[in-house]
């Protein structure tokens, strides 16, 4: 349940109290970075912030010849959501059967068990070996990175749902199929949505890396590798701060879906 | 259509033990009857419904409905189940309406037929609520409706009203012995509380603690509604309780 504050000057003095906090560290960090660029005095160490403001105020202008912040963040997006829909293809599939199946459990665990731990990165050099440079060596590293979140986070939703849910639709004629969409689905969904959530995360993180690959030629983290090449070290903390903000976006747009359509997981107790 | 258990028996091995919860059943359920199946705690009652139902297959003996043997769910029966069992994810009336929406029933009807038991059940207005959004004894009501929504001929209930407080149990009694005298379906009410049986059933089937088996079947001649505080209910209650008794373990 929400806390509802008293008077509207009690929620006031709440929210400025809060805000204040929250607010203070990037103030710092900012301040102290000011400082710091005007003490190091050099802009291929610590480029001011108004050097880094001039690169995020022209998002569409063309940088180095590598296209822009914009543009290139789109084409990382593109390439994130090619290789999670392929994990998610795999993964909510096999989570299920996992989930509801002892045999396919423990027929798969060990293998996925042994995998789990390795980061995506550790599959860079096979993936080149395997696919050269290109879409499929960056989707299979995006796909990787997002598969061991989604597949687990989706067993465990499977695994909570109540035996009583799925006997009562048996009980109500429901058939395996019915009993699969109508009740194992829509019973793990906030589940296997936390999943999809963290799994996003880290394949965002992945498609950054992957295009820092040799031999690639766009993507928002081609463009920070090649700033780095140029010198241009204000281009590469406005492409950080564009990686981040985009991340952020992505994470808040799961969870306002996960507030109005699983709200019930949380309250149902 | 009337039920008949025969000879039902129930086994289980756990680790190379075999043990025995259910012994040789026998019951003849007639038509619009209202039966609550008694007995200590652990002596098989929910098993049993289990196995009426085609959710567990029993041992031994069969159970016939209308002649004809159960092995699966069929839509004779519907079951009410102890705990919460409603979907969280769907609003009350998508709950009632589920049994509907598996065979295939098209939204309106379904709605509209769910709205009917939800007026049944007196909670008209909570039909786009969630479930969590209810007390207990609400959704307990909501769980009728959604077994009544498939116009079974056979309630199974399993302690359905154990996790309610006193109050609200005493009237879900009521209420639910208004519905069974509005729609004359079969009820078989699994209970471990002798106070509930006596008022609700025209027969009490007491069993035998584990493995359990029948004991003795009370008929209970008391013109409902049922007075608990009356003589005759209490001379009942004692029979009962001392049917019981002789089986409680040692605590």
């Amino acid at each position: 349940m929400h806390a509802k504050p008293g008077s509207p000057n009690d929620r006031n003095r709440f929210f400025s109290k809060s805000l204040l906090l929250k607010i203070a560290l990037p103030v710092i960090i900012i301040i102290a970075w000011e400082v710091l660029a005007i003490l190091i005095n050099n802009e291929f160490i610590l480029p001011s912030i108004e050097s880094v403001l001039m690169v995020l105020a022209r998002p569409f202008a063309d940088i180095l010849g590598s296209g822009s912040l914009v543009g290139n963040a789109l084409i990382s997006l593109g390439r994130v959501l090619i290789g999670f829909a392929v994990a998610i293809m795999i993964a909510v599939p096999l989570g299920i059967a996992m989930g509801r199946n002892e045999k396919v459990h423990d027929f798969f665990d060990s293998t996925v068990q042994v995998f789990r731990p390795i980061p995506p990165l550790a599959w860079v050099p096979l993936a080149l070996a395997w696919f050269r440079i290109g879409l499929t060596a960056m989707v299979f590293i995006i796909a990787i990175g997002a598969f061991f979140p989604v597949l687990l986070n989706t067993l465990d939703g499977v695994r909570g749902i109540k035996k009583t849910w799925t006997e009562a639709a048996q009980t109500l004629w429901a058939s395996e199929k019915q009993v699969l969409l109508r009740v194992i689905l829509p019973g793990a969904a906030p589940t296997i949505w936390t999943g999809l959530r963290v799994g996003f995360g880290i394949a965002w993180m992945c498609v950054v890396a992957a295009e820092m690959m040799p031999g690639t030629n766009s993507g928002i983290g081609y463009l920070i590798i090649t700033s780095y090449n140029w010198g241009q070290v204000q281009v590469i903390i406005a492409g950080i701060i564009v990686i981040g903000i985009i991340g952020l976006g992505i994470d808040a747009l799961f969870k306002s879906v996960e507030r109005k359509k699983f709200a019930w997981r949380e309250l149902d107790r | 259509m009337n039920l008949v258990l025969r000879g039902i028996g129930k086994e289980f091995t756990q680790r190379d033990v075999t043990s025995s919860a259910l012994s040789n059943i026998n019951l003849e359920v007639e038509e619009k009857e209202f039966i609550c199946i008694l007995g200590p705690s652990g002596c098989g009652k929910t098993t049993l419904l289990r196995i009426i139902i085609g959710l567990e297959p029993s041992t031994s003996g069969n159970v016939l409905i209308g002649g004809e043997p159960v092995t699966s769910p069929t839509a004779h029966m519907a079951m009410i189940f102890q705990d919460y069992s409603l979907f969280p994810w769907r609003t009350v009336i998508d709950n009632i309406a589920f049994g509907l929406e598996m065979r295939g029933v098209g939204v309106e009807e379904r709605r509209r037929v769910a709205s009917r038991y939800l007026d049944l059940i007196g909670l008209q207005g909570f039909g786009n609520n969630y479930p969590y959004e209810l007390s207990g004894g609400m959704r307990q009501r909501v769980a009728v409706a959604r077994a009544l929504a498939i116009d079974p001929e056979i309630l199974l209930m399993d302690e359905p009203f154990g996790a309610l407080d006193a109050q609200t149990r005493n009237m879900l009694q009521k209420e639910l012995l208004e519905i069974w005298d509005k729609t004359r379906k079969t009820v078989l009410f699994v209970t471990h509380s002798v106070d509930e049986a006596v008022f609700l059933a025209d027969r009490i089937v007491v069993l035998t603690s584990r493995p359990g088996t029948v004991k003795e079947i009370v008929h209970i001649e008391l013109p409902r509604p049922r007075d608990r505080t009356s003589p005759d209910f209490a001379r009942i209650r004692r029979h009962v309780l001392g049917l019981i008794d002789e089986h409680l373990p040692i605590q």
